[in-house]
C-alpha cells in the first residue's frame, strides 16, 4: 500500500510544481513506483516542467468522472519506465472534481504505486480542498518573504482542521547572501514563527529555470546545487536521516576587509 | 567617516530581516485570533462547565470576548459570581491528617 503526499502553500509561485516535479522524479531514481497527480485544474503545468506536454490524451477530469480509466490517462515519463504523470484538465474549471472523488481516485492510486506526490493549486478554495482530500502527508512550501510565511501558516492551520497533522516544511529560493547581510529571514527566524518540523530548504539557484526550460528536473542534475537539495528531500521523505546542506556563502574579499577594521 | 564605511559594508541599524519578523509576529497574531463564533461558543460552554465545578456563576451576566490591540490578543472574561461552593476537599484533609 503507497502512500499520498500533497505538495501545498497558500500562495501562488512558490515552487510547489517545481518541488512535486523533483521530488516525484528523485523518487523513482530511487527505484520507486511514484505517480505525480498536478491538480491545478485551468493552469495546468506539472506536464511542462517534465517535458511531458506532447504526450497527454485524457486528464484527471476524464478519470474522476469516468471518461477513460486511470490506466488510460497516466502518461509514462521518457527517463524511468516507473514515473507517470496524470496530468490536470486545462479547459475545464476546479469544481469539475469534488474531494469525494479525489479520495476515491487516491486510493486507487495507493493499490498501484509506492507514492503519488500530489501538487496542489495556489489558494485555500475547492482546488485545494481537493488536493488534500486523499492525502496522507503534506509539504508545505514557502519561501521567506512576510507574504508566503503568513500563507504558509494559514495552510498549516487548514490542514491540521482536516486532520493533516504534522506537516513538514521546504524553504526554497533561499539566498544565502541576502541571509548573510540580513535582509532575509533565516531558517531559524522560519521555523521559529511557523513552529512545524522542517524536511529541506533549496536555495534561490538558476538551474531550476535552466531544468524547467529542458524539461527534466534539476533534482537529475549533479552539478545543481538546487538538485542537491532536492535529493537530500527525497531521502528524507523516504524516512532517512540527512543534514542539511551547507548554504553558507564563501568568505569574500568584503569580509576579510570588515574583520581587518574590526566590524566582522 | 566610519559610519560611511560601517554601511558600505553592509550594516544597517536594522535589518529589514528583523523588520520583516517583528511584522510577522505581529500579523500571525491576529490571523490565528480570528476563530469562528462557533469555536467561540464551545469555549464559552466549557468554560462554564469547569467554572461550575467551583462556584455558581451568574450565566447571563457573563461577558466573554477576544479582544485585540495593535500590539496582543487576550481573552478577556468578566464572570459574576453568585455563590461559591464549600470546598469539601480541604475538609477531607483535615479529617485524614
Ligand atoms: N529554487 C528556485 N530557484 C530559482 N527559481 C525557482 C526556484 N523555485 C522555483 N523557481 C521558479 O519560480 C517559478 C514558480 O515556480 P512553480 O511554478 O514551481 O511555483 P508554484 O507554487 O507551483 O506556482 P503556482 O502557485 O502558480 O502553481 C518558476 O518559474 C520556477 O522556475
Ligand atoms: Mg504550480
Amino acid at each position: 500500500m503507497g502512500e499520498v503526499i500533497v505538495v501545498t502553500s497558500g500562495k501562488g509561485g512558490v515552487g510547489k510544481t517545481t518541488t512535486s516535479a523533483n521530488i516525484g522524479t528523485g523518487l523513482a531514481n530511487n527505484g520507486h513506483k511514484v505517480v505525480l497527480v498536478d491538480t491545478d485544474i485551468g493552469l495546468r503545468n506539472l506536464d511542462v516542467v517534465l517535458g511531458l506536454e506532447n504526450r497527454i490524451v485524457y486528464d484527471l477530469v476524464d478519470v474522476t468522472s469516468g471518461n477513460c480509466r486511470l490506466k488510460q490517462a497516466l502518461i509514462k515519463d521518457k527517463r524511468f519506465t516507473n514515473l507517470f504523470l496524470l496530468p490536470a484538465a486545462q479547459t475545464k474549471d476546479k469544481t469539475a472534481v469534488n474531494p469525494e472523488q479525489m479520495k476515491t481516485l487516491c486510493q486507487e492510486l495507493k493499490e498501484e504505486f509506492d507514492y503519488a506526490i500530489i501538487d496542489c493549486p495556489a489558494g485555500i478554495e475547492q482546488g485545494f480542498r481537493n488536493a488534500i482530500a486523499g492525502a496522507d502527508r503534506a509539504v508545505v512550501v514557502c519561501t521567506p518573504e512576510v507574504s508566503a510565511v503568513r500563507d504558509a501558516d494559514r495552510i498549516i492551520g487548514l490542514l491540521e482542521a482536516s486532520e493533516l497533522r504534522n506537516p513538514k516544511l521546504i524553504i526554497n529560493r533561499l539566498r544565502p547572501a541576502m541571509v548573510k547581510r540580513g535582509d532575509m529571514m533565516d531558517i531559524s527566524d522560519i521555523l521559529d514563527i511557523l513552529a512545524i518540523e522542517l524536511i529541506g530548504v533549496v536555495p534561490e539557484d538558476e538551474s531550476i529555470v535552466v531544468s524547467t526550460n529542458r524539461g527534466e528536473p534539476a533534482v537529475m542534475d549533479l552539478g545543481s546545487q538546487a538538485g542537491e537539495a532536492y535529493r537530500r528531500i527525497t531521502k528524507r521523505i523516504q524516512g532517512e536521516e540527512v543534514p542539511l546542506m551547507n548554504l553558507e556563502v564563501p568568505k569574500g574579499l568584503m569580509d576579510r576587509l570588515k574583520k581587518l577594521i574590526g566590524l566582522g | 567617516m566610519l559610519e560611511f564605511i560601517s554601511r558600505m559594508l553592509g550594516r544597517e541599524s536594522a535589518s529589514s530581516k528583523s523588520v520583516a519578523k517583528e511584522r510577522l509576529r505581529l500579523v500571525l497574531v491576529h490571523d490565528r485570533a480570528s476563530i469562528s463564533p462557533a469555536m467561540l461558543n464551545k469555549l464559552r460552554e466549557d468554560l462554564v462547565k469547569v467554572i461550575s465545578n467551583y462556584m455558581e456563576i451568574d450565566e447571563a451576566a457573563l461577558e466573554f470576548n477576544l479582544c485585540q490591540d495593535d500590539r496582543e490578543v487576550a481573552l478577556v472574561a468578566n464572570i459574576p459570581v453568585v455563590k461559591m461552593k464549600r470546598d469539601y476537599s480541604a475538609k477531607g484533609q483535615d479529617l485524614n491528617s
